[in-house]
């Protein structure tokens, strides 16, 4: 079966600065991992990688089996037409650190806005698909908010859904409690938690190491733009086999 | 009654009175200074109007007799087609300039440069004059197919550039210059997470921008542009020096006749007043538009309506 996620050499810097070193990872379809590590890692770049708003140097990024960004002739990449990048990335859900939900757009809207515009979607099927996301995530009642008028935990939870709304194979979501009050992060977790049971595939860039022991069904540890770690998360998280590793978690467990 | 529930204000002073365990309430302070400004600015207004409005040699009957004359109504028509005719074209080409300056297309960036550059430096006066005297250096426009004798077509210039057309031209491509730099103003306010988030979704670029960057980049957009508005709307009166046809013109040449100068200026004066009033009421209704959202605030509150709530108040 392919991956739903495949990631094999994938290198990139800025300038002088090296922020993925030969990076490879895979996530299999319908599992959840979570991806963790120290701050500057490049889990972030990573992700973005992965939907193509970041470009690579060299290597391979594929979701279930199609490159994203780049058409490989031989040895060499060639950087995909915007058309067809955009097509490509309908199919992966991203979840930002600080939302990123359209503030001129009520809850709903952001969450149709995918299926009416890139699907094409009849506005009265995508409202009425809108709410049942709206309706998992807890949030049915706050449908005709404005995002400025709604909590940070519920304007991610919009985030998600409006993500979930165009049904992607893959949801990526990158440090999706980071920037919420600390009695807020329960709430997005709890949806994440129930996600995963739901078998959608999630790669999570977080810095919840309860969450990566609970709910993953894999981890992988970043250091320096290497995966220096990836396993199941009683093997990683309990018994890693790098000594970066052990200091990464002796700094975050306490 | 709950001892921290709402209460009349009156009673609870009174209570104040009596007692100190009661819970004490702020009110606002009685501001003899302002009335003390208010009232000389007023007296200052009055010693300035009065002798104007007193002065013999100002005809008030000639302000209405001519206020809704035919000819002066026509002027008014001119005016108003002429700015707005000016102002739908500085719109377009002024977005069209404002998204080339933000493309990733270096010669798009360059010739947006240049084109505010030289549209901003050369004074407005001077560039209706050109428009108004284009006969005079190119007697005829022709589209023709470059290194071939094909011509598409050739007019007389002074068929094509009427006052009206020079005028609306020269207006139009000076305020694209500065709606270009509202416009890119905008576009940078907009975060760059909402583009990003617009892309993940599967967005094409274009829809991207028209769903999500610029209804946000409108928000900053608008109150400059109506300034704009109404700044384009008043120098529409440049066009006098082209015998434009519009509402000052039209003023000048019945005070050429009369010789009642300062009553039709007052005329055009009143006419530019309610103009920009309507204008301004316009710009509110589109600047609420484009604010949803958004937290409202009391910035947009009428000072007229303060004023009388205080007295009322008071």
């Amino acid at each position: 079966m392919v991956a739903a996620v495949e990631i094999a050499n994938v290198s990139k810097a800025y300038g002088d600065v090296q922020v993925l070193v030969d990076a490879s990872l895979v996530v299999e379809d319908k599992t959840t991992l979570g991806l963790i590590g120290p701050s500057g890692a490049g889990k972030s770049t990573l992700l973005r990688c992965i939907n193509h708003l970041e470009t690579i140097d060299s290597g391979t990024i594929k979701v279930h089996g199609e490159a994203v960004g780049y058409r490989r002739e031989g040895d060499r990449l060639f950087e995909l037409g915007h058309r067809e990048i955009a097509r490509r990335r309908a199919d992966i859900g991203m979840v930002f650190q600080v939302f990123n939900l359209f503030p001129h757009m009520t809850a709903i809207e952001n969450v149709m806005s995918g299926p009416v515009h890139v699907k094409g979607m009849d506005k009265g099927e995508a409202k009425a698909m809108a709410m049942e996301h709206l309706r998992a995530v807890a949030l049915e009642n706050r449908a005709d908010f404005y995002p400025s008028e709604l909590s940070g935990g519920q304007q991610q939870r919009v985030g998600i859904a409006r993500a979930l709304a165009m049904d992607p194979k893959v949801m990526l979501l990158d440090e999706p409690t980071s920037s919420l009050d600390p009695e807020l992060v329960g709430e997005v977790l709890d949806t994440m938690i129930e996600l995963s049971g739901r078998g959608i595939t999630m790669m999570v860039v977080t810095h919840e190491i309860g969450f990566a022991r609970s709910s993953c069904d894999a981890v992988a540890i970043m250091v320096e733009g290497r995966i220096i770690e990836h396993g199941p998360p009683g093997e990683v998280l309990v018994n890693p086999k790098e000594e970066r590793s052990r200091a990464f978690l002796r700094r975050v467990l306490g | 009654m709950s001892p921290t529930g709402p209460r009349d204000p009156d009673a609870q002073s009174q209570e104040l009175l009596g007692s100190e365990s009661r819970v004490p309430v702020v009110t606002e302070p009685r501001r003899y200074g302002r009335w003390a400004s208010a009232a000389g600015v007023l007296l200052l207004f009055f010693l300035i109007v009065q002798p104007i409005y007193a002065n013999p040699l100002i005809d008030h009957s000639v302000i209405g007799e001519y206020l809704f004359h035919p000819v002066i109504l026509g002027g008014v028509w001119v005016t108003i087609t002429i700015a707005t005719s000016a102002m739908a074209l500085g719109t377009v080409l002024g977005v069209t300039l404002g998204l080339m300056a933000t493309s990733s297309n270096p010669v798009l960036t360059v010739v947006n440069r240049a084109y505010v550059a030289f549209f901003r430096a050369v004074p407005l006066l001077v560039q209706i004059l050109v428009w108004g005297n284009l006969s005079l250096f190119f007697p005829r426009l022709a589209l023709a197919i470059p290194f071939t004798s094909i011509t598409l077509f050739s007019l007389d210039t002074n068929d094509v550039m009427t006052t009206f057309v020079a005028g609306a031209l020269g207006l139009g491509l000076h305020q694209a210059a500065y709606m270009s730099e509202n416009v890119r103003a905008g576009l940078m306010s907009v975060d760059r997470g909402q583009r990003e988030a617009a892309l993940s979704m599967g967005m094409q670029r274009r829809q991207v921008t028209s769903h999500v960057v610029l209804p946000q980049a409108m928000r900053v957009i608008i109150p400059p542009a109506g300034n704009e508005f109404i700044s384009l709307l008043k120098a529409s009166s440049l066009v006098f020096v082209i015998a434009g046809g519009d509402l000052l013109t039209k003023a000048q040449n019945i005070a050429a006749t009369n010789l009642r100068v300062i009553e039709l200026l007052t005329v055009a004066s009143i006419w530019y007043l309610a103009m920009v009033a309507v204008a301004t009421a316009g710009q509110r209704l589109v600047e609420r538009r484009f604010s949803r959202g958004y937290r409202r605030d009391h910035s947009s509150e009428s000072p007229i309506g303060l004023i009388l709530g205080k007295v009322r108040a008071w």
